[in-house]
C-alpha cells in the first residue's frame, strides 16, 4: 500500500516518548486559533487590555491621590500608582488565562465537540493542551507587553528589571491556564464555571494589589502568600520595583509547579475524555 | 486474493455493568463496503470508535492494517478518515478553513493542502460556499463537508457513523451518490446505519447487530435469501382486526409476522398468496406485494423493528 503523507509524517513519531499523547504539532492547533481569531471581534481582545489600565487609573490616580506614598515592603518608598501596576499586570495576566482555559475550552469541550475532531486525527492530547495554552500565552504576552508600554512612560516601572515582568506575566499565564484547562476538564455543565469566579474574586481583593499584606494578622498573611496570584504579584512587584533576591526564584518554581501539574492532569483527562 | 485491513476476535467493550460490545468477531478486506446494521444502542458506534483509535476496548484482539489501534493509536489514525454521526466542524472557520486546518492537524503541508481544496469542494459540491462560515450550511452540506474533510489526509479507510441520519430524501440521495463514487474509487468504507435501505444500497458485505452481539453476517442479498423468503406480502385488516386475522393467515404462507398495523406474509410468490385469501373470503382493506428487505432479516433475527 502506497503511504500517504498523514501516514509518514504519523509513522516517524512511533516508538518516540509519549508518541501516543503528543504527536510534536501542537503549533496546528495554535495555528487554528491564529484562523478563528482573524474572524473574531476585537472587542473581546481589547477589553483584556483595557481592563487592568482603567483599575490603574481609577485607584492609582484616584484613590492614589489621597495615600500618597507606599512602603512596598523592605522601607523602599513608592507612588501608590507604581505599587498596584505591577499587581494588575499580574492579575490581568490571570484573568486572561483563566479565560482561554476556562470558558473558551469548556465551549470547544462541550459545545462545538472541537476536540473530538481533533482528536480523531493522528494528533495526540497533549498537542491539543499545548496548543491551545500555547494561545492564552500569545495573548498575554500582547496584554503583558500593551500594559508595559502604557505604564513605563508614566514612571511607573522605576526599575529596568520592570523588563522582566513581561515574561514573568507569560509565566503566570502558563500556570493558571494549565490549572485552568485541568479543572475544566471535570466540568460538565456550564453553571459548575460560576466556582471559577467565585475563587477568584476574593484572590483578587486579597492578595495584596492595593495595600500590603502587612495589614494582615501573620497567619492569614502566609495563606495569602501562598496563593497563585499573591505569589504573582510579589514576583511581579519586585521585578518592576527592582527589588532583586534568590527568593524570587520560588516563585518561578511555583509557577512550573502549576505548569506541570496543570499539563499533566489536562493529557490525561483529555485522553481520558475522547478515549473511553 | 484480497487482504484484509481490519480483524477483529473477541471484541468486548464495557461501560462498567454496561456491556456495550459483546465478544464479536468480523473482518474487513481491503476495498469492501463494510456495513453495520442495527438498532440505536447496538453496540455499532462504539465498535466503530475502537476501530477508530478513540475508544479501548475492555478485551479481545483488534487489529487495523495490521497493528493494534491501542498502542498505536496516532499511526493508525492517520491511515483512517473519520466522519463522526454528531457533526464537529469548526463552527468558527469557513468551509475552505476547515478543510486546511484539518490537514494541518495531520501535520501536511499548507502547499500540500492547497493543492488539494479545490478538488475536496468540488467533490462536496461547495465551491460556492468555499468561504461561507460552516453554521449557514445546510445539514446535507455539512455533512458532505465532513465527508471531504476526512478526505484530506488520503485516508486507506473511511469510518462513517450513520451518514444520513437526521438529512431529508434529496440530501440522502446526494450523499449515497458521493459514497458510492468513493467506493467506485476502491475506498474501503465502513458504514454504521440503522436503515436498511443505507445498507441494502451501500454495503457489500454486513453485519447485522442487536444488544451488542452479532446476529447475522453476509452481504444484504445473502442474508435475505438466508433469513428470509423472495416475497413480502403485507395485508391490513385494521389495527384491531390484524391480531384477530393472523391464526387465519398463518395457513397461507411459511412464517407470518404481526406488526401493531399490519400482517407481514413470507412466501415465494405474494401474488398467488393474495389471491388465494381473497379467493377464501378474507378482505383486507390494503395488501402489497415487495421484496424482502434487510428490515426482514432484522425483523426475523430479533423479533423488533429496526426503527422504533
Amino acid at each position: 500500500m502506497l503511504l500517504s503523507a498523514a501516514v509518514a509524517i504519523a509513522e516517524r513519531r512511533e516508538g518516540k516518548f509519549g508518541d501516543r499523547y503528543y504527536a510534536g504539532r501542537s503549533r496546528a492547533v495554535l495555528e487554528r486559533s491564529f484562523i478563528a481569531f482573524k474572524s473574531s471581534t476585537w472587542f473581546v481582545v481589547l477589553s483584556g487590555f483595557v481592563e487592568p489600565v482603567l483599575y490603574l487609573f481609577s485607584f492609582g490616580y484616584g484613590v492614589g491621590r489621597f495615600i500618597g506614598n507606599i512602603d512596598a515592603g523592605s522601607g523602599k518608598m513608592v507612588s501608590y500608582a507604581a505599587f498596584i501596576a505591577p499587581a494588575l499586570l499580574a492579575t490581568s495576566a490571570m484573568n486572561g488565562a483563566v479565560y482561554d482555559s476556562t470558558w473558551n475550552v469548556f465551549f470547544k469541550m462541550n459545545q462545538s465537540r472541537l476536540y473530538h475532531g481533533m482528536l480523531a486525527t493522528s494528533l495526540g492530547p497533549l498537542d491539543v493542551a499545548l496548543g491551545e495554552i500555547a494561545w492564552a500565552l500569545m495573548r498575554g504576552l500582547i496584554y503583558a507587553i500593551g500594559f508595559m508600554a502604557v505604564v513605563a512612560p508614566m514612571g511607573l516601572i522605576p526599575s529596568w528589571w520592570g523588563v522582566l515582568a513581561i515574561p514573568a506575566a507569560v509565566l503566570i499565564a502558563f500556570g493558571f491556564a494549565s490549572v485552568g484547562m485541568a479543572i475544566t476538564s471535570y466540568f460538565t455543565r456550564f453553571q459548575q464555571m460560576g466556582a471559577i469566579n467565585i475563587a477568584l474574586l476574593p484572590m483578587f481583593l486579597f492578595s495584596g494589589s492595593f495595600y500590603p499584606l502587612t495589614v494582615f494578622p501573620g497567619w492569614i498573611q502566609a495563606i495569602i502568600k501562598a496563593l497563585p496570584l499573591s505569589q504573582a504579584i510579589q514576583l511581579i512587584r519586585a521585578l518592576t520595583l527592582g527589588v532583586m533576591q534568590v527568593g524570587l526564584l520560588v516563585h518561578v518554581l511555583y509557577f512550573l509547579v502549576m505548569i506541570t501539574f496543570g499539563l499533566f492532569i489536562t493529557t490525561r483527562r483529555l485522553d481520558a475524555l475522547f478515549m473511553r | 486474493m484480497s487482504e484484509n485491513l481490519i480483524e477483529v476476535q473477541g471484541l468486548t467493550k464495557k461501560y462498567g455493568e454496561f456491556v456495550a460490545v459483546n465478544g464479536i468477531d468480523f473482518h474487513v478486506r481491503k476495498s469492501e463496503s463494510f456495513g453495520f446494521l442495527g438498532p440505536n444502542g447496538a453496540g455499532k458506534s462504539t465498535t466503530m470508535r475502537i476501530l477508530a483509535a478513540t475508544s479501548r476496548r475492555t478485551s479481545g484482539e483488534v487489529s487495523v492494517l495490521g497493528r493494534d489501534p491501542e498502542i498505536h493509536g496516532p499511526q493508525i489514525r492517520a491511515h483512517l478518515g473519520v466522519v463522526p454521526q454528531e457533526g464537529n466542524l469548526d463552527v468558527q472557520l469557513t468551509v475552505t478553513e476547515n478543510l486546511y486546518i484539518y490537514g494541518r492537524y495531520f501535520g501536511l503541508s499548507s502547499k500540500f493542502i492547497r493543492s488539494k481544496i479545490d478538488d475536496l469542494l468540488e467533490f462536496a459540491q461547495l465551491e460556492e460556499k468555499r468561504d461561507t462560515k460552516v453554521d449557514a450550511l445546510s445539514g446535507g452540506m455539512k455533512r458532505r463537508l465532513i465527508i471531504a474533510r476526512s478526505l484530506v489526509s488520503d485516508p486507506d479507510i473511511l469510518i462513517l457513523d450513520e451518514p444520513t441520519t437526521g438529512l431529508d430524501p434529496q440530501a440522502r440521495h446526494i450523499l449515497w451518490d458521493r459514497l458510492f463514487r468513493l467506493k467506485e474509487d476502491g475506498m474501503t468504507l465502513l458504514i454504521t446505519t440503522h436503515y436498511m435501505d443505507e445498507a441494502e444500497q451501500l454495503c457489500d458485505r454486513l453485519i447485522v447487530m442487536d444488544k451488542g452481539s452479532i446476529m447475522s453476517e453476509g452481504s444484504p442479498a445473502e442474508l435475505i435469501r438466508e433469513h428470509s423468503t423472495r416475497e413480502v406480502l403485507e395485508v391490513r385488516f385494521g389495527s384491531e382486526q390484524n391480531v384477530r386475522m393472523a391464526p387465519a393467515m398463518e395457513k397461507f404462507c411459511d412464517r407470518i409476522e404481526v406488526l401493531p398495523d399490519r400482517i407481514l406474509l413470507y412466501t415465494e410468490d405474494a401474488e398467488a398468496v393474495l389471491e388465494e385469501i381473497v379467493g377464501a373470503g378474507h378482505s383486507p382493506k390494503t395488501s402489497l406485494v415487495r421484496r424482502s428487505s434487510l428490515e426482514d432479516v432484522f425483523l426475523r433475527l430479533t423479533g423488533r423493528s429496526l426503527i422504533d
